[in-house]
């Protein structure tokens, strides 16, 4: 499967000069199937321009949401298959006993937050419940809670040759244990990053940053290390960029998860960057 | 679709031993076998054991260790109608008066309310207890 980053920030976009190299949109990540599936992961900001180089003929297109937070969604409004006629849209999100997917997107999704409905987008999107195990085309996915606030997934998706992608781009795993990561079984998103051969995960904070944010549900750069080596994940990409972090600042903490994580191999997270994904 | 084998607990079980080890309030997690996952600092005070990180203790087995007595009878409480196994088998919480035998041999009277833990899907991850010494006699 072939994987691009269209939007690596985190909570709010970023644009400016020095974001330029690690990018400013939010989480969009475009997933192309071996059999020709096109999934993007998360609706952030990226998905406009994403939208915009989808190529004409494909016939649909499955966006799996991993939460409701607006940095995950913000760019279903501007995204162009939405307003056309030919793409069947499909969207994935995780399940509520309260609400049902319909209902939480048109939050967003309606006045006084945005002037067109839902129900009134000229494609409207067919909408389904993030169950833990269902297909797109011939890639499996595997959908699991993990812990951030608001309820939120994570998604493992396998294709036929066996390459796997994981992508937990919210994600507090150091939760549920005094001295992290002592014990997988009581690591949060195990089960999603072992032996993936791209993880794509959260990589919010420092370690200096962390203390004061436990509990947002993020991760700081040793965190991501000592969970990476512990799921035994061949790559690595660090993603959801805090907005105050810039390109500098964002080169020194991907040194400092290479340094501790020295088994994985580091793809440093920026928008743009596009990768052809086979099993090890 | 065969499912990935599982190493990692469900989420809601390791949210809420993030929550029991805040807790000044004793606390104790089984699975959905009973099986004895966690119990919190507050409780290893109580129960008059520590909690050994390393082994995952069967129903049979820690039900045998940690025991608990009817108030009413004096009778040595059966496995059925332990709180957390009957919270589990039911399905609906359970909320009783008990005497708990410490291993130094003292009668502690306590009161346990367990809860079951039934996930979005309706599924049974387990259940918790929580309990108290009770000082009202």
């Amino acid at each position: 499967m072939r994987v691009e980053l269209w939007g690596t920030r985190g909570s709010l976009p970023a644009p400016g000069t020095e974001t330029t190299r690690y990018g400013g949109n939010t989480s969009s990540v475009l997933v192309v199937g071996s059999e020709g599936e096109h999934i993007l992961l998360d609706a952030g900001t990226g998905i406009r321009p994403l939208g915009l180089a989808l190529p004409e003929d494909i016939a649909r297109l499955d966006i799996l949401v991993t939460h409701l937070h607006m940095d995950h969604l913000q760019g279903l409004g501007f995204f162009p298959p939405l307003f056309g006629h030919h793409v069947e849209v499909h969207i994935w999100g995780p399940p509520s006993t309260t609400m049902s997917l319909h209902r939480r997107l048109s939050r967003y999704l309606s006045p006084p937050l945005f002037p067109v409905r839902l129900r009134d987008m000229p494609r409207r999107p067919e909408l389904h419940d993030a169950r833990p195990y269902f297909r797109v085309g011939s890639i499996r996915v595997r959908a699991d809670r993990i812990c951030h606030p608001g309820g939120t997934v994570g998604y493992r998706l396998t294709d036929p040759n066996g390459s796997c992608l994981a992508y937990l781009p919210d994600h507090e795993p150091a939760l549920g244990q005094r001295h992290f990561p002592a014990a997988r079984e009581w690591t949060s998103g195990f089960d999603l990053a072992r032996h993936a051969d791209l993880l794509i995960h959260d990589a919010q904070y420092t370690d200096e940053e962390y203390p004061d944010h436990v509990g947002w549900g993020h991760t700081s750069v040793s965190q991501l290390a000592a969970l990476a080596s512990l799921a035994e994940a061949r790559q690595l990409m660090p993603f959801h960029h805090d907005p105050s972090h810039d390109d500098e600042q964002l080169d020194a903490m991907t040194a400092v998860v290479a340094e501790r994580a020295p088994s994985v191999t580091l793809l440093p997270g920026r928008e743009g960057s596009r990768l052809e994904l086979a099993p090890a | 679709m065969i499912a990935a084998p599982m190493a990692q607990h469900p989420i809601e079980l390791i949210l809420t031993r993030e929550l029991a080890s805040y807790l000044a309030t004793p606390m104790f997690l089984v699975g959905p076998e009973g099986e004895l996952l966690f119990y919190n600092e507050p409780a290893e005070g109580l129960l008059g054991y520590r909690f050994d990180e390393a082994l995952e203790i069967p129903l049979n087995e820690w039900a045998s260790t940690y025991q608990l007595f009817d108030s009413a009878s004096g009778e040595r409480l059966p496995i059925d109608e332990f709180p957390v196994v009957a919270a589990l088998r039911e399905r609906r919480p359970h909320h009783t008066s008990l005497t708990y035998q410490r291993p130094d041999g003292a009668r502690l009277p306590i009161v346990v309310t367990s809860i079951p833990l039934i996930g979005q899907g309706g599924e049974l991850l387990g259940a918790v207890a929580i309990f108290w010494e009770d000082r009202r006699g």
